[in-house]
């Protein structure tokens, strides 16, 4: 699929970026289209959060590597924060305030008017089913709602690429749908663009326009979920595995990509201890 | 492609019903225009919390309470500190004032690291805010915290007897005074924070700086009286300038009250300068 660079959310062009002598991305190309929900798969330690935080700013990268619609993010950082909505894997709410203050505390620092602030944010809050919880502080809510909160703050800016690291990360089930519903509630109102991390491939199945597989710091598989699925089924029936057996998974396609190695790769004592903490927050 | 998307409970004919401002950017604010609302966002998120939470508030009165009716008030007898004709009690509370601002700033350097534990930091830096912007305001908001602390001193030191003046343009210049002073010492722990960054490391450097600089200064006894290493360090010390300052302006001793302020106001800049560019630090 070939389409102009400043038509994409998202343009990355081997984008590497090391900790000391770990190459925690390592060569990655990525395209995002604009108004497509795109998930960026892989365990722990394959390097998605650093890729975020390079394509979010965090992280500085030479200039060409990474372009948000258009706009370098090492020359035109400012523009490109104007851009995104960022929910970072941690719970990020600050819990000594209430919801409409968190949300209000991102309607401040980008530029919403006095005039339509308090709108804004109760627009925002509605938009994620929490306006009747919006005055209570951030610590008596649900894991969930924590979740559909931090999406709000999110919104209030009006992205254009909403980011998500690891969304649901601990979350129960019921909890984990209802801020994927929220999330493809707000795309369908908004267009806007959805890049999101995680691990559950289930997830990146039901959800997901288009994933791409990340082990090692790159793109390992790329394509939509059903499309990767039918490619692995070819491959073993082209192996002469008997026609009728199970399909395979988003889960299959990926141990087939990665090969071995999964478990002692799997992220560093920080990414583990930051994971269960989170998880620990949620539950 | 993926299955059809789940069906939100919320949506209706106009997905966009209800929401018509999340599909509109706010106007980007220009310029100088900046960095007062960003300072204005910080410093209004800190009075939000004091004002859900006031515990932090009490418990830390606790403390200047101790000094000023115990440490106070014994050597207001033993008139062993030469204090130019006032009561000593009167002479230590604007040092007490600074002690209990500076406390609370020199900690706040934890506060940033929790929050870049916590992942506010990282939100907080998508967003166009320049870095040296967001230590800006975290710098005065913790200038705010000091001040409704130091308020409460001040009313503690009034009942105690200080003689405090009521002036509202001298108060004025106390709260601008304090409001520097812990905008210098909360840079200075954001700086550390960012050279150590952890918590831990950050409590002990704390803890190891505080005394120093507290019993470095003028707070509880004139220059005059200390070596002469000491006065050199005392001159060094934001602290002192803290203290000449809130004097002068509290109890109408003689003071540098220019000299102080442009001191404290060079010591703040230099702060932010150092603690905005070791932000990027924390963020990876």
């Amino acid at each position: 699929m070939t389409r102009d660079a400043n038509t994409q959310a998202v343009s990355c062009t081997g984008l590497a970026y090391s900790f000391g002598e770990t190459n925690a991305v390592d060569g990655l190309d990525l395209s995002v289209a604009e108004g497509e929900v795109f998930g960026l798969l892989g365990p722990n330690g394959a390097g998605k959060t650093t890729a975020i935080r390079c394509i979010t700013t965090l992280l500085p990268v030479p200039a060409g590597m990474v372009r948000v619609f258009g706009h370098d993010t090492a020359r035109d950082r400012m523009a490109v924060r104007r851009l995104l909505g960022y929910v970072p894997q941690q719970l990020s709410a600050d819990a000594g305030l209430t919801g409409r203050e968190n949300v209000a505390l991102f309607a401040r620092v980008f530029d919403v008017s006095r005039r339509e602030r308090d709108e804004r944010v109760a627009q925002a809050l509605t938009a994620v089913d929490l306006t009747d919880a919006a005055d209570r502080l951030a610590k008596t809510y649900s894991g969930g709602m924590i979740r559909r909160l931090e999406l709000a703050q999110a919104l209030v800016s009006a992205p254009r690429l909403l980011i998500l690291d690891e969304p649901t990360i601990g979350l129960d089930p019921i909890a984990r749908t209802g801020v994927w519903e929220h999330i493809n509630a707000v795309r369908a109102a908004t267009g806007m663009t959805v890049l999101v991390t995680t691990h559950y491939m289930d997830e990146a199945d039901q959800y997901c326009d288009r994933v791409g597989l990340m082990h090692r710091g790159r793109i390992r598989a790329l394509g939509t979920p059903a499309e990767l699925r039918e490619g692995l089924g070819e491959r073993r029936r082209a192996a002469g595995a008997a026609a009728g057996g199970p399909l395979p998974t988003l889960e299959d396609v990926f141990r087939e990509v990665a090969g071995s190695g999964l478990d002692d790769k799997s992220g560093d004592f920080r990414d583990v201890r930051s994971t269960r903490r989170t998880a620990n927050r949620v539950g | 492609m993926s299955e059809a998307p789940v069906a939100p409970p919320t949506a209706s004919a106009d997905p966009a019903a209800g929401i018509a401002l999340l599909l509109r950017p706010p106007e980007p604010r220009a310029g100088w225009r900046l960095l007062p609302a960003r300072v204005v966002a910080m410093c209004a998120v800190e009075l939000q919390k004091l004002r859900h939470d006031r515990t932090e508030l009490y418990t830390r009165a606790v403390q200047p309470a101790l000094w000023l009716l115990i440490f106070g008030q014994t050597f207001t007898r033993i008139r062993a500190i030469p204090t130019g004709g006032i009561p000593y009690i009167d002479y230590m509370a604007p040092g007490i004032i600074a002690q209990s601002a500076m406390f609370i700033a020199i900690f706040y350097g934890i506060q940033i690291i929790w929050e870049r534990d916590a992942g506010i930091l990282n939100k907080l830096l998508v967003t166009p805010t320049p870095r040296s912007a967001l230590i800006t305001g975290k710098a005065f908001a913790a200038g705010i915290k000091s001040l409704v602390q130091a308020i409460v001193v001040v009313v503690i030191a009034a009942l105690l007897g200080v003689a405090l003046t009521w002036n509202p343009l001298k108060l004025l210049g106390v709260a601008a005074v304090v409001v520097l002073g812990s905008a210098f010492f909360s840079c200075l722990s954001m700086t550390i924070a960012g050279i150590v960054l952890s918590r831990d490391r950050l409590m002990g450097f704390g803890q190891a700086i505080t005394m120093p600089l507290f019993f470095g200064s003028n707070a509880l006894y004139p220059v005059s009286v200390m070596p002469g290493w000491l006065q050199a360090v005392s001159k060094a010390n934001p602290l002192s300038y803290e203290v000449d300052a809130l004097r002068g302006l509290l109890l109408g001793t003689h003071a540098h009250v220019a000299l102080d302020f442009g001191v404290l106001a060079v010591a703040a800049a230099l702060g932010i300068t150092a603690a905005s560019s070791l932000l990027g630090r924390l963020a990876r």
